[in-house]
């Protein structure tokens, strides 16, 4: 495993909910990460966020280590969720809600 | 880079031969789009598996040439 791999897999095995995002919850660089923002905070979950934006190796790693060619990108307790459109079919179809809660992650302050 | 809608919808077609493919020009820029794809071969995939599919028929495009693509999957009734 390279080391971006591993630094990778330990955001997302140390981290119940991670967003993967160009830019920051306050200030999203991209509009596909500002709706993935606004969906968690919807949700009113707890969230690490991760800008790829600061990190080249993040940027290009995380696209080989989830095989998915787009970023924000959801994980949760581990496992790849998906990008924001899979994030909003999930949220309007109470699907995201549902998984947060069962997985039992912690509520956002 | 920007793609004509006309070219994203050929490649979904050809990878996905019974999709019904609607592409929407979002911004009216050529460059911002929803893709709405309906096909039997979403059947019993998980929502990842489902657009993985689409990006696939992409070939690659996804996340460079094509970046405001938003991309919704259903199966056919």
């Amino acid at each position: 495993m390279t080391d971006t791999n591993q630094r990778i897999s330990d955001i997302v095995s140390n981290n119940d909910v991670v967003l993967f995002m160009k830019g920051t919850p306050l200030f999203p660089q991209c509009g596909f990460s500002s709706r993935a923002v606004a969906i968690l905070d919807h949700c009113g979950v707890a969230y690490e966020s991760v800008d790829v934006l600061q990190d080249m190796e993040i940027r290009q790693g995380i696209k080989a280590f989830s095989d998915w060619p787009t970023i924000p990108q959801l994980y949760v307790k581990g496992e790849f969720v998906g990008g924001s459109d899979i994030m909003m079919e999930m949220y309007e179809a109470g699907e995201l809600q549902a998984l947060l809660q069962e997985k039992q992650v912690a509520r956002a302050e | 880079m920007a793609m004509a809608a006309s070219e994203i919808a050929a490649l979904i077609e050809a990878a996905l031969p019974d999709a019904r493919v609607t592409i929407e020009d979002l911004a009216g820029d050529g460059n911002h789009y929803r893709a709405l794809v309906a096909s039997a071969a979403f059947a019993g995939k998980s929502r990842v598996q489902q657009h993985k599919m689409v990006y696939d028929a992409l070939g690659g495009r996804m996340g460079g040439e094509l970046h405001a693509l938003q991309v919704v999957t259903s199966v056919p009734n």
